[in-house]
């Protein structure tokens, strides 16, 4: 079954178009992973499924349900949840107001909800009542996709998970989102570590210029040479 | 020894006074990034309602300080409705010249309901409290009190509540604010009514200090501004630290310098804090 598809999306932030034509799946239970050149559009791609694009035409449809022109607010009540790459904790605020903070529009017990998170990112249980601010990059990033999965998100939407992280918490953070996959929550992400991503999706999209080039699963994806050479670095 | 400490009384009081406005004026800039100039005038308004109150409608004095508390907070999100939530898409440097521009509306608007003269919520002369020498008066164990508790209030608000928790992080990151799915523009709203309660109860408590005049909050704004800026803008609990240093150091140079030389202290601590540290000791934002 489709989640969250967009069909051939134009635009950008204001200026020239960025997005030229793409198109994207996510179904359920898998993981999707976007790579490409610098400047390909993939963030932007990204943004735009959220509602956080200008988007000139085309549409982003949830459960088949229109969600192209809602804002972001909206568009997490029916269940799609992204990551930033950049600026995505509440520094000042504690890891568990965080939390608290991603589970803003649910006004029933979400108690166990922080459980699970704690149960996939043991770190944060100990620094519950820290500010978020001055947490390691990796565990900011555990943060920020814990305040992500406080709404039980049937999609969740990474934007370079493990950007600046450690080669010891690149391997955590890949590892944690299966387990959260496994739990039943898609996942599309852009990533920049290419090979380690493709190697655990499902399916992967290759952009470039802001349009589909190549679309396969993630092993076709990588035991494909003209890809390999041009886009994993031979 | 007496003198100093006497001295002390009074910049606690005014530092309360102080801080009331500066935590607005903070909150004001963490959660829609600018300057609020109207703040002062703001305070007058709320000053002049409770005149109104008391005089007007003779009203009990808790009653008429009430409802002026509720007054201005109406106001205070009207003129956000009308002008400044309009205006959000344009540059912050444009909200401020419009809030200068709200400023000077609010003044000539008091200035033609009640005119231009001094006015007081109690004739009569209260006998101050003496303890070993100090004198204290009962108005400002009030404001003194009276602020400690509007300052309570609001650390349980944000430290407790859910859109207190909410308004922390929408200064702190207004984008990921948004896509959390928090209420953004209720967090605004709401950051207007607390501005307006607490810019009131400022307005009240240097009526009651003092007297009521027109500019008696335009007069204000500097050390207000100099105590946000000072505990770091953007952070409330740094204002109050920043007003009751501003309070204290206004008071205090009357020992070495004329008492018409008050507000120059507040503006030269608020350019060595801009020069030294523009982020304010507490490490806020800059402006």
């Amino acid at each position: 079954m489709t989640l969250l598809k967009a069909e051939e999306l134009y635009g950008g932030y204001g200026g020239g178009d960025i997005l030229n034509g793409v198109s994207l799946r996510v179904d359920a239970g898998e993981v999707v992973v976007i790579v490409g050149p610098n400047g390909a559009g993939k963030s932007t791609a990204m943004k735009a499924l959220f509602g956080l694009v200008n988007v000139r035409s085309g549409r982003v449809t949830f459960r088949d349900e229109e969600i192209t022109r809602l804002s972001p607010d909206r568009i997490v009540g029916r269940g799609v949840c992204y990551v930033p790459q950049e600026a995505n904790v509440f520094p000042s605020l504690t890891v568990l107001e965080n939390l608290e903070m991603g589970a803003f529009i649910r006004r029933d017990d979400y108690s166990a909800q922080i459980e699970r998170v704690f149960e996939l990112f043991p770190p944060l249980k100990e620094k519950r009542s820290q500010a978020a601010g001055t947490l390691s990059g990796g565990q900011r990033q555990m943060v920020a996709i814990g305040r992500a999965l406080m709404l039980d998100p049937k999609v969740l939407l990474l934007d370079e998970p493990t950007a600046g992280l450690s080669p010891k918490f690149i391997d955590l953070i890949f590892e944690r989102i299966q387990e959260i996959n496994a739990t039943g929550v898609s996942i599309l992400m852009v990533e920049q570590n290419a090979r380690h991503a493709l190697s655990l999706a499902d399916r992967g999209y290759v952009l470039v210029l802001g349009a589909n080039r190549y679309e396969d699963t993630g092993p076709n994806l990588l035991a494909n040479r003209e890809v390999a050479e041009m886009f994993l670095g031979g | 020894m007496i003198d100093f400490l006497q001295i002390v009384i009074y910049g606690i009081v005014l530092g309360s006074i102080i801080a009331l406005g500066a935590i607005g004026v903070s909150l004001i800039f963490g959660i829609l990034r600018f300057a609020h100039f109207a703040h002062g005038d703001l305070m007058t308004l709320g000053a002049y309602f409770a005149l109104a109150g008391v005089a007007g409608m003779s009203l009990p004095m808790f009653a008429a300080f009430g409802l002026a508390l509720g007054a201005t907070a109406l106001v205070a999100v009207g003129i956000d409705r009308a002008l400044y939530s309009r205006l959000q898409q344009v540059s912050p440097i444009i909200l401020l010249i419009s809030s200068v521009g709200v400023a000077l509306m609010l003044r000539s608007l008091i200035q033609m309901i009640w005119g231009p003269d001094n006015e007081i919520y109690q004739s009569g002369i209260s006998m101050p409290w003496t303890f070993a020498g100090l004198r204290i008066q009962p108005t400002q164990v009030m404001i003194v009190g009276g602020a400690a508790g509007l300052m309570l209030l609001l650390h349980l608000f944000l430290q407790h509540t859910r859109f207190g928790k909410a308004m922390r992080a929408m200064s702190d990151n207004p984008d990921l604010a948004r896509l959390s799915g928090i209420n953004t523009q209720r967090v605004v709203i709401l950051t207007w009514i607390i501005a307006g309660v607490l810019a009131a109860a400022a307005g009240i408590f240097l009526g009651m200090d003092t007297r009521l005049h027109p500019i008696m909050g335009w007069k204000l704004l500097l050390p207000v501004f100099a105590a946000a800026i000072f505990g770091g803008i953007g952070k409330p609990y740094g204002a109050v630290a920043g007003a009751l240093v501003i309070g204290l150091a206004q008071e205090m140079s009357t020992l070495i310098l004329p008492a018409a030389y008050k507000p120059a202290v507040a503006f030269a601590l608020m350019v060595i804090i801009l020069v030294w540290r523009p982020t304010g000791i507490f490490g806020g934002k800059v402006l």
